[in-house]
C-alpha cells in the first residue's frame, strides 16, 4: 500500500510544489516591519494607505508597543536578534542602540535623498541623531519644553510680556507670589520630573559631562548656577515642593491659578485646550524659555525613525522613512497626533503657522540643544533628579549636591572610561 | 544492584531536565554576577570584565538597594501575618459546622487566586482611585478624607499589601481547610464533654493540630512575598518616590531597564540568601518551640 503511494513521480511532484511554495514566501514578498509606540503606534496605520498605493510591492506590518515597555522590548529584541526593520526611537535612546551596534548608519542615504533635506530640519534636533558624526536616525517629531503661563495673572502682577531672562523671570515669580498669597504659587516644577532642572542646566555654556563624556561636570559652575536657581524657586516659596502625582490635575490647577508658570511640552497645548473651560481659554499662553541672560535654550527631545542593522529590507525601509518624512505626510501626522514636525517646510502649513500656541515652540525649536550622547544618560538624569529632590528638601547644599552627583555619575561612567582607554569607545 | 540501576534509569530524565533548566541557569547567573555584564558587553563580549564580588559590594553600599530591601521587609512583615490570619479565619468560617453553602463560599474565596493578576489589578486601580474609587467613597461615608492610595508614598505600600493579601489568601485557605478536615472529630467531642468552650477548643485542639501546616504555609507565603514584583509593576511602577520598589523590582530595573545583568544577578543571589536565611531561622524557631 504505502509503496504505491510513495511512487517516485509523486515524490518529485511534492518536491516541486514545495520548492515553488518556498520560493514564493522567501522571494519577492517584501515585508517591512515597523514598531511604533503609544499614540503614534495607533495612528501610523492611517498614514500608510498612500504609501501602499505608491509601493504596492512593499507590505508594511505595523506593531504597536506601549511606551512603558518599549525600552525593555527593544533591548530584548536586540539581544535576541529579533529586531524590526523600522522603529520609532526616542532620540535620547539613540546613543544606547548605536553603542549596541544595532542601528544602520543612514548618512549615505540621507545625502542622496531628495525628500530628506538636512538643512530643512531644526539643527538641534538633527544633531541628536548624530553619534560621533554618524547619522543613525531621521527626526520624526519633536518635543521640547517651554513655559505655559497665565497671561492675566502676569498682567495683574504688572508685566505685559513673558520673561526673556532669568532675572526678569525671578521678578515676575516674586511679584506673582506676592499677588496670590501663601496658599498659591508662581511656578510648578514637579519633583518627579527631571526636565525642568535639565532645561536650566542645558542653558549653561558648560557641558554636563566633561573630557569626552568620561566624567560628570555637575560640580562645575554651570550646573551649580542652574541648581541654585532651581532650589531658590522652592526656598522662596515660588514653587510648591510636590510631585506631579500629588497634583491630580495640572490643567485645572493652572486654571485655578494654583501656579502661573508651568514648564511642559507640546502635548499640553491640546490638553489645555480641551480641559480648561471656555471662559479661561483666553488666559493661558505659551512662551519660549528665558535664559541666564537672554532667550534660553531647551531640550532637543522627540522621536526619530531608525532602521535596524539586521533588517533584510533596508532599501524598502528607507523608502518608508522618506515617505513618513515628507512635509505632506508630516502635516497629516500633526493633525492626527498634535506631534510637532521637525522640519521647517512642514511648519509652513497654515494650521500650524496660525496656531498661536505653537508659535513659541517654533521659536524654541531654533534654540534646542541635545543632551550628552552616552548610553548611560537616562541613569544619569535619574540620579540628577534624586539629588535635586534632596537639595530642595534642604538635606544637601548646592555644592554638596554637585559633588555627590559627580561621584555617582563618575561611577556610572567607569566602564565608559575603561572602554575609551582601550580605544574601543562607541 | 539491578534495583539501583533501574532507579537511576528512572530518575535520570528528571535529573537531566532539572539540571538543564534549573542548575545550569543558576550556575550561569552566579558567574554573570561576578562580571560587569552590561550593554557594552552585549554589543561585544570582549567588553566583559571579571570583577569578583564588586557587584555585591556596590549593592550593599547603595541606598536604593537598602530602600528596596526595607520596602520588601515592610511588605513581608505586614503582608504575611495578615495573609495567614485572613486565610485561617476564612478556612475556619467555611469549615464551621453552622456554615451553609460552604462549597459556594469555598469557590468564591478561592476565585481571586485563579484570576489573572493584571486584570484584577486594573479593577483594583479603579477601586483605589482617589476621586472615583469605591474605597474612598466608603471612607467618605464615615468622614475620612479621600486618600491618594497609589500616589501618596505613605499609602502606596498599604494599598499593595491589601491587594496582594486579597489576591493570595484563598490558596492558603484551601490548605488550611484540608488540614482542618483531617483533625479527628472525637477530639472535639471529648473536649466538649469536658466543658471546653469554643476558644479553648481552638487554642488546645485546632491550633496544635495545625502546627505543621502553619509552618509550611508560613514558609511558602514568606518565600512568595519576598518575591513581590507583579503587583507594583502593574499598579505603581515602583513609585511614588520609590516607595513600592521591591527587591525583585529593583533587580528587574537593574537588569532590563539599565541592562546591568551582572549587578541584577547579584541582586538575585542576595535575595536567595536572604530567603534561605529566614527560612532556616523559621525552621529552627519552630523546632525549638516543638521541643519545649
Amino acid at each position: 500500500m504505502t509503496g504505491r503511494w510513495l511512487s517516485p513521480r509523486l515524490v518529485c511532484l511534492a518536491f516541486a510544489l514545495c520548492a515553488a511554495g518556498c520560493h514564493r514566501t522567501a522571494g519577492p514578498d517584501r515585508v517591512v516591519t515597523v514598531w511604533a509606540m503609544g499614540r503614534e503606534g495607533e495612528v501610523i496605520e492611517r498614514l500608510l494607505p498612500q504609501f501602499r498605493k505608491l509601493h504596492p510591492e512593499i507590505r508594511v506590518k505595523v506593531q504597536q508597543q506601549p511606551w512603558t515597555a518599549a525600552h525593555e522590548k527593544l533591548l530584548t529584541a536586540v539581544a535576541g536578534e529579533a529586531t524590526p526593520d523600522v522603529c520609532q526611537l526616542g532620540n535620547t535612546w539613540i546613543p544606547e542602540f548605536a553603542a549596541l551596534e544595532a542601528l544602520e548608519p543612514l548618512g549615505p542615504n540621507a545625502a542622496k535623498s531628495t525628500i530628506i533635506q538636512r538643512d530643512d530640519y531644526f539643527p538641534g534636533i538633527w544633531d541628536t541623531n548624530l553619534i560621533a558624526g554618524t547619522l543613525y536616525g531621521v527626526p520624526w517629531y519633536v518635543d521640547t519644553r517651554l513655559l505655559f503661563y497665565r497671561r492675566d495673572l502676569l498682567a495683574k502682577a504688572g508685566f505685559a510680556a513673558p520673561p526673556k531672562t532669568w532675572e526678569e523671570w525671578s521678578r515676575m515669580l516674586a511679584a506673582i507670589k506676592a499677588l496670590v498669597g501663601p496658599e498659591r504659587y508662581s511656578v510648578l516644577l514637579p519633583l518627579n520630573e527631571f526636565e525642568p532642572l535639565l532645561v536650566l542646566a542645558i542653558q549653561q555654556p558648560e557641558p554636563l559631562l566633561r573630557q569626552d563624556d568620561r566624567f560628570g561636570n555637575f560640580r562645575g559652575a554651570g550646573f551649580r548656577r542652574a541648581l541654585a536657581f532651581y532650589v531658590e524657586m522652592f526656598q522662596r516659596g515660588w514653587a510648591p515642593p510636590v510631585s506631579a502625582t500629588q497634583i491630580s490635575n495640572v490643567w485645572d490647577e493652572l486654571g485655578r491659578g494654583y501656579y502661573s508658570f508651568y514648564i511642559s511640552g507640546p502635548w499640553n497645548i491640546g490638553e489645555f485646550k480641551r480641559r480648561l473651560p471656555p471662559e479661561l481659554q483666553p488666559t493661558w499662553m505659551t512662551a519660549s524659555m528665558p535664559g541666564p541672560d537672554g532667550p534660553g535654550a531647551s531640550l532637543a527631545g522627540g522621536a526619530s525613525l531608525v532602521i535596524f542593522r539586521r533588517s533584510r529590507h533596508k532599501a524598502d525601509a528607507w523608502r518608508l522613512l522618506e515617505y513618513l518624512s515628507s512635509p505632506d505626510v508630516q502635516r497629516q501626522f500633526y493633525e492626527l497626533t498634535g506631534d510637532l514636525p521637525p522640519r521647517r517646510a512642514s511648519w509652513r502649513d497654515p494650521r500650524l503657522a496660525e496656531n498661536p500656541y505653537a508659535r513659541a515652540f517654533l521659536e524654541q525649536l531654533e534654540r534646542v540643544k541635545p543632551t550628552p550622547k552616552v548610553p548611560e544618560w537616562e541613569r544619569i538624569v535619574d540620579q540628577m533628579r534624586l539629588v535635586a529632590e534632596r537639595a530642595v528638601d534642604g538635606k544637601l547644599s548646592v555644592d554638596q549636591a554637585g559633588q555627590e552627583l559627580d561621584q555617582t555619575v563618575d561611577a556610572i561612567l567607569e566602564k565608559r572610561r575603561w572602554l575609551a582607554d582601550r580605544g574601543a569607545a562607541p | 544492584m539491578r534495583v539501583q540501576r533501574a532507579a537511576w534509569a528512572l530518575v535520570t530524565p528528571a535529573l537531566l531536565v532539572i539540571g538543564v533548566f534549573f542548575f545550569l541557569p543558576v550556575l550561569a547567573a552566579l558567574l554573570v554576577s561576578l562580571t560587569d555584564f552590561d550593554l557594552y558587553a552585549l554589543a561585544d563580549i570582549r567588553n566583559l570584565r571579571f570583577i569578583g564580588l564588586a557587584n555585591y559590594w556596590h549593592l550593599l553600599q547603595s541606598p536604593a538597594f537598602w530602600q528596596a530591601l526595607a520596602n520588601t521587609a515592610y511588605f513581608v512583615a505586614a503582608g504575611v501575618p495578615l495573609s495567614l490570619f485572613a486565610s485561617l479565619a476564612a478556612a475556619l468560617l467555611v469549615n464551621a459546622r453552622l456554615a451553609r453553602f460552604s462549597a459556594l463560599f469555598r469557590t468564591t474565596l478561592f476565585a481571586p487566586v485563579v484570576t489573572t493578576l493584571v486584570a484584577v489589578a486594573v479593577v483594583w486601580r479603579y477601586l483605589l482611585h482617589t476621586r472615583y474609587g469605591v474605597l474612598n467613597y466608603a471612607l467618605a461615608q464615615i468622614g475620612v478624607h479621600p486618600i491618594d492610595w497609589l500616589g501618596d508614598p505613605h499609602w502606596a505600600m498599604p494599598a499593595i499589601i491589601l491587594f496582594a493579601v486579597w489576591k493570595n489568601f484563598g490558596y492558603n485557605m484551601i490548605i488550611f481547610l484540608a488540614a482542618l478536615q483531617s483533625i479527628p472529630a472525637d477530639l472535639y467531642e471529648a473536649a466538649r464533654l469536658d466543658g471546653a468552650n469554643g476558644w479553648q477548643e481552638f487554642r488546645h485542639i485546632t491550633l496544635p493540630s495545625l502546627a505543621a501546616t502553619l509552618l509550611l504555609v508560613s514558609i511558602l507565603t514568606m518565600a512568595g512575598y519576598f518575591q513581590l514584583f507583579a503587583e507594583p509593576y502593574v499598579m505603581t511602577q515602583g513609585g511614588p518616590m520609590q516607595s513600592t520598589v521591591s527587591v525583585l523590582y529593583f533587580m528587574y530595573e537593574e537588569g532590563f531597564k539599565w541592562w546591568n545583568l551582572g549587578s541584577a544577578s547579584a541582586v538575585a543571589f542576595l535575595l536567595f540568601l536572604l530567603i534561605l536565611a529566614i527560612t532556616a531561622l523559621q525552621l529552627r524557631v519552630t523546632r525549638r518551640a516543638e521541643a519545649a
